[in-house]
């Protein structure tokens, strides 16, 4: 499963100039409003004719204006799941689910669809209109009507940038299940980190319509010069639920040491992704004792940029990387240049999902 | 019913509706195409045919009879064929009074419809295409049902407004009891006699009571519109 991008676009003052490539999972288009992320994803789906590119999904060509193709929207399989939903008014959340799959060629079975149902908790929404959901309940419906079109690739164009955080914690478990089956590739466009470092397997990082990174997500969220001053940077890494303390505490094995953390409600031996925020991560020179902190880790500083006052350092933790955003005035006291060793001291663990 | 209207004033109520609902059914698919048409295709005389359209709406409706009457006149051009061909006439008969108010009322149906497929969402449109429809089908499932609302509305108020035609229906096919004396040609009719002003009054409250009970419909299916 592989997907091909190449493409030029001029509207206006603003040149689109990006190529990159994913491979199957969750690839995240990552950057701020007006990257052209959005550009991305409409001329995937063929909703925008770019004045130059190429684009193929699994080796199917789908633009290619070198040979004046572009194979019409209807046809390309490229579902969208856009910011505004975009559910059809006059139907019901049943006939929205499957307008696409209606018009599926290769139709999911009956059993697909009613696993879609499940999985995204719409039975009791069947009947209903649109204009009666919330706006939680109508992203669910949109990317339910998305997946049942049995697309090649899932473009998901901000899918909860127009929810608060409560609906958004409602629909990132789904998005996570969806990730985690993986059997579709799917491009995420975001601008929030958070969402990124829970989904994606891979990171476009986009600036003003060029890729200024590419990369795997655990590699570019430590990554302080492709990220430089998105807030807020953290390292996302996989590690093994290794040990139940009986003082409360569940042990985390990844490479380079082990984390101690509240109580995991989940079986022993579970591949877990773990997020450790770049504001939660604390440096000594000297290694702290008497701390309340569970986690003490020794590292060596791998880089450092400093960005007005702040300074972001990333760390080498055996062969995991790890970066901490401090103060630049702590920095040059402590003296974190490059090849010093140091220790992490970390506040707290965000335990993100099972890895896939 | 008799006992409240003569047979000669039931007679005109029954021939206004049927007159009007014919002239509506019929220019409705006609208008739904034109509608289209303007709404969604680009061409450099399109302010000349919205104009062209638009016409029987400023025209003295006497002005619309007489053409029609040049027009489709056992000797004029369309009518000679009709009759000679077909053995239609239109001049003098009922379908010439539903021709006339059909003419007539075409633009505020095109307006009505217009206005319906312009107020309708291309981003719903854009999100159809990429679940696999195609230009006809979004045409079907997504355009027309969700302009329904406005057709109605529009057809309704046509319907309306043709109960009211007067002008036109005259000046092509003359005043006939029975053939082409809608409501408002009774009316005038009645007025013409010595002491029928009370017969004109009844028939006026009616076509009071008929156009009310239309707009009141019209408006209701306006606001039945989608979200």
């Amino acid at each position: 499963m592989s997907v091909e991008v190449s493409l030029r676009h001029r509207r206006g003052a603003f040149m689109l100039d990006v190529a990159f490539e994913a491979r199957g999972g969750v690839t995240a288009l990552f950057g701020p409003s007006g990257a052209g992320k959005t550009s991305i994803v409409s001329a995937i789906a063929g909703l925008l004719r770019p004045q130059e590119g190429r684009i193929a999904v699994n080796g199917r060509v789908l633009l290619d204006t070198s040979a004046r193709l572009s194979v019409p929207a209807q046809a390309r399989r490229t579902a969208v799941v856009f910011q505004d939903s975009r559910l059809f008014p006059h139907m019901n959340v049943k006939n929205n689910l499957l307008f696409g799959w209606r018009r599926a060629k290769d139709k999911a079975d009956p059993v697909t669809v009613s696993h879609v149902v499940d999985l995204l908790g719409l039975g009791n929404l069947l009947a209903r209109h649109p204009q009666g959901l919330s706006g939680g309940e109508k992203s669910r419906v949109a990317l339910g009507r998305a997946l049942l079109a049995s697309p090649d690739m899932l473009l998901l164009d901000e899918p909860l940038a127009s929810l608060d955080a409560a609906r958004r914690e409602e629909i990132l478990p789904y998005l996570e299940k969806l990730a985690r089956e993986r059997r579709l590739p799917m491009l995420y466009v975001s601008h929030s980190v958070e969402e990124v470092a829970r989904l994606a397997d891979e990171i476009v990082v986009l600036k003003e319509g060029r890729v200024a990174a590419q990369g795997a997500a655990f590699d570019l969220l430590t990554d302080v010069d492709a990220i430089a001053g998105a807030p807020p940077l953290g390292a996302v890494f996989e590690a093994t639920f290794a040990e139940q303390r009986a003082d409360g505490l569940s042990l985390l094995a990844f490479d380079g040491g082990t984390l101690a953390v509240a109580r995991l409600k989940r079986p022993l031996g579970a591949r877990l992704r773990v997020r450790l925020r770049a504001e939660d991560i604390m440096l000594a020179r000297e290694e702290p004792r008497a701390i309340s902190a569970n986690n003490v880790l020794p590292c060596v500083v791998h880089a450092v940029r400093a960005n007005g006052d702040q300074a972001d350092v990333q760390l080498l933790c055996g062969a995991t990387r790890l970066v901490a955003r401090i103060t630049n005035a702590s920095r040059a006291r402590l003296g974190l240049e490059p090849g010093v060793a140091a220790f992490a001291i970390v506040k707290s663990v965000t335990v993100e999902r099972e890895a896939g | 019913m008799n006992e409240i209207l003569s047979p000669a004033e039931s007679q005109a109520l029954l021939l206004s509706l049927r007159v009007s609902g014919v002239a509506v059914f019929c220019a409705l698919p006609f208008a739904f195409i034109t509608a289209l048409f303007l709404a969604r295709v680009r061409f450099p005389a399109k302010a000349l045919v919205n104009g062209l359209v638009h016409l029987p709406l400023v025209l003295p409706p006497v002005a619309v009879g007489f053409l029609l009457l040049m027009a489709f006149g056992s000797r004029g051009p369309v009518g000679g064929w009709l009759l000679a061909h077909l053995g239609i006439r239109l001049v003098f008969s009922w379908t010439g009074a539903a021709l006339a108010s059909a003419l007539i009322t075409f633009p505020l149906q095109v307006r009505a419809i217009r206005l319906a497929l312009e107020g309708s969402d291309a981003r719903l449109a854009e999100a159809a295409r990429t679940l696999g429809a195609g230009a006809l089908d979004r045409l079907a499932n997504l355009t027309l049902p969700l302009a329904l609302p406005g057709i109605v509305s529009g057809a309704i108020t046509a319907f309306a407004a043709s109960l009211g035609e007067f002008g036109a229906i005259i000046t092509f096919v003359s005043n006939i009891p029975g053939q082409t004396q809608t409501l408002p040609l009774a009316i005038y009719a009645a007025l013409q006699i010595p002491g029928g002003e009370a017969e004109a009054a009844r028939l006026c409250g009616l076509s009071v009571l008929l156009a009310l009970l239309f707009m009141t419909a019209g408006e209701f299916a306006a606001r039945r519109a989608w979200r």
